[in-house]
This record gives structure tokens, C-alpha cells and sequence, in this order.
């Protein structure tokens, strides 16, 4: 499968952007940081989810705990695959029973991920609450997920593709339609 | 096997027979069960058998068969034994003693010539026990034996422990002028081994036997032969040590000869890898430098005779984890492919010097009628391609068993036809009745 | 990333990626084991089976283990306890498993290539537990996540494996693997259980313990057993202990930050001393705790009854 570029989505600007509104919208709909925490999915959502933790520190001077979830084991697509995903390390290193976690993901397509995470999270104890906030939307939706934080709507047809890339992760900031070919 | 009274010229073919020096086309002329003549024939009374591009022999003789009747007919018959000696190009196989009950008395060698009168595709020449029950304890009726039919002795499947009842079954069988076949192995050394103890053993974790666990015997054995006399025939020779010992027993004329199995000179430790259970015989392969000794060891002489050790096993006995199975491997079907494709195709040998390995040899060793094309001789003869290439299938094997390294393999030499005493036993895929 | 071929039956055919593919993935899966609930989904559904013909507590609850923490359905057939496995051939008993569909076969058994003959004849993953003095490849595997955690790196270390080399699976392993990345190895024990052509696997021998422990990082000690002495090749235990029992006295040869392993039991005061089995050089209980996380990671990686048309 090949794909080719059709746009650039959003910039490194409109990211920071994007994120430090998600930020503020954390907080406001939450009253504040009190019992949060923030989880962020591997391999691209616990790098915006070091962001997010930074610009809530930034506004309010408060350190939120920060955890990252690799969701591989709980996938549910493994049947016809034949290269397995590297296993990346879960490190919740606080309890999650009784707080608001901020779940956070890079883009938010099918919602199988998502449940996936929730599956995970709710193993790791009782959460109050689980609000989740992605960079991207961009629909298709196969499951009942609906997110409460929302960077950017992008809406797509089912032979585009999104891809993300972070500073941390890809050296730049960008995220990128495109387009998949079919090889003749 | 009834006399038959037919006549065949068998012609167009290139007849080589080594004990008249010939090696030229020649059309063969069978009257009933003799050789008539040999010759050029065109207008002749009798049937004509088109044997052109192909070689015509002295039958070959495999003087190490076991045929497991009676006691496992499950695993192979008199019958089907000889059925796939014959698809294997051989006219005679000699019959080793260790079926249940064992071969240690006249009555039992009478028992397996009748059989094979009635049953057999080719001749057999039964071998007796060594030692009564194959216990080597006593010595068994060797006179008595000998006077019922069997052309030799052999404890084959257990080694004569006891270097004492070797030296009385030497010097005990100079009554009858026969030889000693023995399977050398130090069971001392040998215990509890599954393969050959090299590398490959200590990789594949398995317990080894050690290559002095058969030259060790094998000197011990020329020693005895040296002092007291008789004939001594090493089986299934499988290691340089012991080769060298023959080749220096022979320089100083004792009488002693030897044979090698086709897999001896095909197959090394290695191969074991797999845990492939149709690699697991005694002795067990060796390694690279062994095979090229024997080979050497073939064409300066010091080697007699090819043998093919075919040992059936039942297929639920094989098809075990390699600690549990039985040792042994067939091998009459495949012989003459492995033999031309390992010694024909690579100049080690001649064709004539194959066939006085595989037919004029052990007829010698075993004593019994010469193998050449001559007139008034019986009319035992081997009809093979040396160049035809085939793939081997163990499902098209006529054997009752299938323990065959080989299945899959490209070989090239192909036996077509097998006549023994005049009649056309086997060719072509299809055996006369 | 993946295991190639559905099962693992030795280290000997793992390449260096593979080794570090499945100690990455066992890095990983160590988290798992500290969790309040020790479990994830993956295998859920799957079916298990531990076949061991030879009594083992710890390998057999290490897998255990694994299997249920990752959700599986696991069960046990061992000969001792089952008539099930008395009196049936191996064939009968794999072709009965095919029949059940389980996804994976862990099999212990005293015969070498036993997990071969049952891998060649069956669609499920195929796990060597240890086959007779051949190899165990998860002990290796769990031996070089131990190392790696306590050194950092393997590569160019000196290992020295001390015992009863002939009859030791786990050695055979180990050589493989330390081998495959970068450490050098050595042995040392009685000739009389070191096995012909050691040489050839690319290590040196050696008879003189004081000399072996020289210059070494780690010092890897195998249990001697006293069926060695009945079966003629040592005259006995107490001559073992003198010549080859590590003690605090024979550390004074080794450096100071050595490491020792042992894969366990241990035979306390025969073969090692308790003082360093409890010391502070010793990291035989981490080589337990990564025990689970590595057979976790090797159930992962295979591919459990999938690999049939689709596979490579």
C-alpha cells in the first residue's frame, strides 16, 4: 500500500495552538487540577500528553501526574497479522482510583483504541471519571466513543489517511493527509 | 521358484563380466534356468528382451538382508524382502539370523531355504547364529548348519562379546571352511549411545558412540584371526580406525575381507539435525572424513563388498521421539541409485569394479557359486542404467516398510531388469509371478 | 517484529535480533507482574497445554503463570500425575491435542528432538520447556534478561559455566545465546562431564577452577547431581565440592564485582555456597522474577495455532 501527500493539516503553530486550548478547556471544565491525572497512549499521544502536563503547569502551577499506556496487548485486530507490534512499557506510576484521568491520543478514527485503553485503565483500578482529549478527529466511528476534547475535526473518506508527527518522536511537528494509491 | 523352461536372448545390451574380462555388446542366451551363450543373435529360437544403452551383469548379491521372517512378519516377509531385493537389481540375498526365533540350528535354516523356495523373488542363502540364541554363550551346530544350506555365521544385530567365544567360533568354523560375519561394537562404549559422538552430538544433546567403540573390536577380532586362524568378515565397516586395521590385516594376508553400506557412504552425523529417526542405525553415520576413507577404501580393495544392512521397522515403531525408536534403515531399493550416483558419477569407481563389489565378491565371501555369464552357469543377472536419474518414493517401495532416509532424493541409477535362475523376476515396475 | 517459524525449540537457531526482540518484549511485560491486577488480554480465548514428562515445579508454575496473565486457558497434563500420558505414544498424545485445537504445547521431556517430532506434527506454537540434554531456550532467555538488567550490556563480557556441562540443557543454551551477543565463554568442570569437541561451539575448556575464574564478569553455576557419581563419571560429591565448589575462598580468584547465576534448585553447600546463593554478587532471584516476563514475551511472540497458510 502506497500513500501519497495530498496536505498538510496543521502546522507546528496551529498544534501548539490547538493543544494549549485543550489545556485551558481541561481545566475549566474540571474547576481546576485537582485530582487529575493524565495518560497518554503510545506511540505519539504521551508525547502531546507531556505537552498538555507542561501548559497545565504553566497556567496554574500545578505538576499532574503523568502516565503512559501502551495499549498493544489489548488490541483486538491481532488474527490476521503476522508481524507482532513491539510491546512498548505501561508506567502508571500513581493510582488511578477516585481521579479524573485525562486519557490522550493523537487521533481518535474508529474508537477501537480508545477501548482498548479504557479496558487497560480500568485494570489498573476505579476511576472517578475518564475524559478523553485527541489532536484529531476524524469520524468513522465504530464503536460508542465520543471525545471531549477535540484539537481538530478532520473529516476523511476511508482511503485517506492521517499521520501525526511530533517533535519528540519524528524530529517535527506536522500532521499530514494522505491519500492511499492503488498500485496498477 | 519352479524351474522355468523358457528361452530368452536378452540383447543389444553392454555386458560386463569381471571374472572373464569382458566388457563389450552382447546378446546373452538363456535356455531354461542356464546361460546357453553369448554371442550375436539374430535369427534364435525364444523370446528377445531389447536391453539396448544398458548394462548386463552378474546378478548382484546382497550378503546382508534381514528379511524379519519369522517372528515380525508385520515389518517385512520372505517374500516381500525378496520382492524388493529384486526391484533393487539383486538376484541372491543372504538372510541374517537374528529374526525370533533365531536362525542357530538346521531346522530353521531348512525352514527359511523352503520359504524361500516357495515365497522367495530371489534366492536366499540363510546365515546361522554364531552362538546358540544369539547369546554368545555356546557355540551353535555350525557343522549341522552348514549341511542344511547356510553360506555363513553372524551374531549380526548383537556383537560376540566375549573375546573367548570369538576365538572358539574362529577356530570352530574351520570344520567347515565358512566365515565369521561380525558386527563390531564395544557395548561397553556404545551404551545408552543414539548417534555417532562427535560435534553434532554434543549440539543435538544426544548420548554418543564413540568410533573406537567399533575399532576397538575390530582389532580385537583381527587378533584373534591372527592366532588362530578361520575367516573373518567385517560388517557394516563405518570408520576410517577400522579401515586402516582391515587394509593392514589384508597386507599381511589374513583372511579377512569387509563390507560398507550404501548410507555409510551417503549420509554423515550432521544430517541428524532434524532428530529424523530414519537416520538412527548402528553403527551410526560418521563424519565427512570417514566417508572419504571408505570410499578410498572401496577402490584400492581394501573394502569387499557393498551390503545394504536392510533392517525393516514398523512405521508406529519409527515414528517416535528419537530416543524411543529402534535402530535401523532399509535400503535394497535405493542401493544401486546411491552406489552410481555416489561412486559411478564421481569416477571413484568402474563399472566393473562395482559389479565385483555388489555380485562376484560376495559370492566369493560367502562360498558360493561364482557369478559370471558363462555357459552352463545359472542364469543370474542384473540389468541396470547406470545414468537414469529417479526420484525415490518411499510409497512406491514394494518393501512392507517405509524406514527410508532417502524418500524425496534424486538418484541416478535405475535397476530395469532382474533374472534369477532364467526367469524374468522383476522388470520394470512389474514382478512375474 | 516476530519470531520467524510458529515454534521455539532451541537458541540455536535464533538470530541476534530475534534474542533482542523477545528480551525487549519481556522488558516490557515485567510491568505486568507489579500491577493489582496481573492481567492483560492478549491471549484470551487461546488454549494452553503444559505437557511435561518430567517432574518440574518452578519452569511449570513460571509458565503457568505466564499463560494467565496474559488471559489464556491454561492446563496441565504431566505423566507423573496423568494416566492420560501413561501407556499413550507421543504420536497418539499429539495427535489427541491437535484434535482439542489448543493454540500453544509447552512441552518438557527427557528425550532430545521430542519437541520436534510434536512441532512437526501439529498446527499449534510449540514451546521447548527443556528436552533431555538438549537445550531450554526460555532458561537462557530469562538468564540473558537477567544479565543484560544487571551489566547493561553483554557484549564482550567474560561468562564462565561451571558444572555438569554434559548433561546440562540450560548450558547448551546459554552458550548459544551469550555467543549471539558478544559475550566470550568458557567452561569448567571434570573431563568426565564435559562433552566431546566442547571446543567446536567456539569456547574455551578448562579443568583448573582457580584458573577459570580469573578474569571473569559472571560466573554461571550448574547444579550437580548424585546420579553423576552412580553412573561412574565422578568418584564422588565430596571430590566435586573440593575441586569445583564455589566458595567465598575460591571468589578471592574472581574480580570483585563478579556476577553469579545459577538456574536453579540449588544444591546448597555442594555446588555453591549459601553465603554467596544469598550474597550480594548473586541475582538468582531476578533470574526467577524474569522467568514469567520472558515466557509471557514468547507467548506473545508466537504465533499460537495461526501459522499455517499464512505464516512467512
Amino acid at each position: 500500500m502506497t500513500t501519497r501527500e495530498k496536505g498538510t493539516v496543521m502546522d507546528a503553530i496551529q498544534i501548539k495552538r490547538a493543544l494549549m486550548r485543550i489545556s485551558h478547556e481541561i481545566l475549566e471544565r474540571n474547576g481546576g487540577a485537582e485530582k487529575l491525572v493524565i495518560i497518554g497512549i503510545r506511540a505519539r499521544g504521551d508525547s502531546l500528553a507531556g505537552r498538555i502536563k507542561n501548559y497545565i503547569k504553566n497556567i496554574e502551577s500545578i505538576d499532574i501526574p503523568l502516565g503512559v499506556l501502551d495499549i498493544t496487548l489489548y488490541r483486538d485486530d491481532f488474527t490476521s497479522i503476522n508481524s507482532k507490534p513491539i510491546v512498548g512499557k505501561t508506567e502508571i506510576p500513581f493510582d488511578v482510583t477516585g481521579r479524573i484521568v485525562i486519557l490522550i491520543d493523537d487521533v481518535l478514527y474508529t474508537g477501537r483504541t480508545i477501548r482498548s485503553a479504557l479496558d487497560a485503565i480500568i485494570d489498573f483500578g476505579r476511576p472517578k471519571e475518564i475524559q478523553l482529549a485527541v489532536l484529531l478527529d476524524r469520524g468513522h466511528r465504530e464503536l460508542p466513543i465520543r471525545p471531549d476534547y477535540v484539537g481538530k475535526n478532520v473529516p476523511t473518506s476511508e482511503n485517506e489517511h492521517i499521520e501525526v508527527k511530533v517533535e519528540e518522536v519524528d524530529g517535527e511537528d506536522r500532521v499530514i493527509l494522505r491519500e492511499v494509491k492503488d498500485d496498477d | 521358484m519352479k524351474i522355468q523352461n523358457r528361452k530368452y536372448i536378452i540383447k543389444g545390451g553392454r555386458v560386463i563380466d569381471p571374472l572373464q574380462g569382458i566388457d563389450e555388446k552382447l546378446d546373452i542366451l538363456i535356455d531354461g534356468d542356464k546361460i546357453e551363450a553369448l554371442g550375436h543373435f539374430e535369427k534364435k529360437e525364444g523370446e528377445f528382451v531389447d536391453v539396448r544403452n544398458l548394462v548386463v551383469c552378474p546378478g548382484f548379491i546382497d550378503m546382508h538382508t534381514h528379511l524379519r521372517e519369522p517372528g515380525r512378519e508385520d515389518e517385512e516377509t520372505i517374500e516381500t524382502g525378496t520382492k524388493a531385493a529384486a526391484k533393487g537389481g539383486f538376484t541372491a540375498v543372504a538372510s541374517m539370523a537374528n529374526t525370533e526365533p533365531i536362525i542357530d540350528n538346521s531346522g530353521m535354516i531348512r525352514f527359511i531355504k523352503e520359504k524361500a523356495e516357495r515365497d522367495g523373488a530371489v534366492e536366499v542363502y540363510p546365515i546361522g547364529a554364531v552362538t546358540k540364541g544369539q547369546k554368545g554363550e555356546e557355540l551353535s551346530e555350525m557343522f549341522d548348519m552348514a549341511k542344511a544350506g547356510c553360506c555363513a555365521f553372524s551374531d549380526d544385530g548383537n556383537p560376540i562379546c566375549s573375546s573367548y567365544m570369538m576365538r572358539k567360533a574362529l577356530e570352530y568354523s574351520k570344520i567347515v571352511d565358512k566365515t565369521i560375519i561380525a558386527h563390531e561394537e564395544d557395548l561397553f562404549l556404545s551404551k545408552d549411545g543414539e548417534m555417532n559422538e562427535d560435534f553434532n552430538s554434543t549440539k543435538l544433546g544426544l548420548k554418543g558412540i564413540p568410533t573406537i567403540s567399533e575399532s576397538i573390536m575390530v582389532a580385537r577380532d583381527i587378533a584373534i584371526l591372527g592366532f588362530i586362524g578361520g575367516n573373518l568378515h567385517i560388517a557394516h565397516l563405518s570408520t576410517k580406525q577400522s579401515l586402516d586395521m582391515v587394509r593392514k590385516a589384508k597386507k599381511n594376508r589374513l583372511s579377512i575381507t569387509a563390507e560398507v553400506t550404501p548410507h555409510h557412504l551417503s549420509l554423515v552425523s550432521s544430517c541428524l539435525a532434524t532428530y529424523d529417526t530414519n537416520l538412527k542405525m548402528k553403527p551410526p553415520l560418521r563424519t565427512k572424513e570417514d566417508v572419504k576413507a571408505l570410499k578410498m577404501g572401496l577402490r584400492d580393495g581394501t573394502i569387499d563388498c557393498i551390503a545394504t544392512d536392510h533392517a525393516p521397522h514398523a512405521l508406529f515403531e519409527k515414528e517416535m521421539e528419537f530416543g524411543s525408536a529402534p535402530f535401523g534403515i532399509i535400503g535394497l531399493e535405493t542401493a544401486l541409485g546411491i552406489v552410481c550416483t555416489e561412486l559411478i558419477q564421481t569416477g571413484i569407481l568402474s563399472l566393473k569394479e562395482l559389479i565385483e563389489k555388489m555380485s562376484v565378491n560376495p559370492a566369493r565371501i560367502l562360498g558360493i557359486e561364482e557369478r559370471t555369464l558363462k555357459k552352463g552357469k545359472d542364469a543370474n543377472i542384473t540389468i541396470f542404467d547406470p545414468n537414469k536419474e529417479w526420484k525415490v518414493d518411499v510409497n512406491n517401495f514394494v518393501s512392507k516398510s517405509t524406514n527410508s532416509p532417502y524418500d524425496g532424493w534424486k538418484l541416478k541409477g535405475y535397476p530395469v531388469m532382474t533374472i534369477v535362475k532364467g526367469k524374468i523376476v522383476y522388470r520394470e515396475g512389474e514382478f512375474q509371478q | 517484529m516476530m519470531i520467524n517459524g510458529k515454534d521455539l525449540l532451541g537458541i540455536e537457531e535464533l538470530s541476534k535480533k530475534e534474542i533482542e526482540v523477545i528480551l525487549k518484549t519481556a522488558d516490557s511485560m515485567k510491568e505486568i507482574s507489579e500491577r493489582k491486577i496481573k492481567k492483560v488480554p492478549y491471549l484470551r480465548g487461546k488454549t494452553v497445554v503444559n505437557l511435561f514428562f518430567e517432574s518440574s515445579t518452578r519452569t511449570l508454575a513460571s509458565f503457568a503463570l505466564a499463560e494467565k496473565r496474559l488471559s489464556a486457558d491454561s492446563f496441565n497434563l504431566s505423566s507423573s500425575s496423568s494416566s492420560v500420558l501413561k501407556g499413550e505414544t507421543l504420536l497418539d498424545t499429539v495427535r489427541n491435542l491437535e484434535a482439542m485445537k489448543i493454540d500453544f504445547v509447552v512441552i518438557r521431556h527427557p528425550m532430545p528432538g521430542a519437541p520436534h517430532f510434536v512441532a512437526k506434527r501439529i498446527k499449534a506454537s510449540v514451546i521447548n520447556a527443556g528436552d533431555g540434554t538438549h537445550e531450554h531456550p526460555t532458561q537462557a532467555l530469562l538468564d540473558l534478561m537477567s544479565l543484560k538488567q544487571k551489566l547493561g550490556t553483554i557484549a564482550g563480557k567474560k561468562v564462565i559455566i561451571i558444572g555438569d556441562i554434559l548433561h546440562s540443557r540450560v548450558a547448551r543454551s546459554n552458550i548459544w545465546g551469550l555467543k549471539k551477543m558478544g559475550a566470550e565463554v568458557s567452561v569448567c568442570g571434570p573431563p568426565t562431564l564435559i562433552p566431546y569437541k566442547m571446543e567446536d561451539m567456539g569456547i574455551k575448556v578448562f579443568y583448573n577452577l582457580n584458573e577459570a575464574l580469573a578474569d571473569k564478569d559472571v560466573i554461571y553455576v550448574l547444579r550437580i547431581q548424585k546420579e553423576r557419581q552412580e553412573g561412574g563419571l565422578l568418584p564422588s560429591l565430596r571430590e566435586y565440592i573440593k575441586i569445583y565448589g564455589i566458595t567465598p575462598e575460591r571468589l578471592k580468584n574472581a574480580k570483585k564485582d563478579v556476577v553469579i547465576m545459577h538456574p536453579g534448585p540449588i544444591n546448597r553447600g555442594i555446588e555453591l555456597d549459601p553465603r554467596i546463593a544469598d550474597g550480594k554478587h548473586s541475582i538468582i532471584l531476578n533470574q526467577v522474577t524474569n522467568g514469567v516476563a520472558v515466557r509471557m514475551a514468547i507467548l506473545y511472540l508466537l504465533s499460537g495455532g495461526e501459522g499455517d497458510e499464512d505464516s512467512k
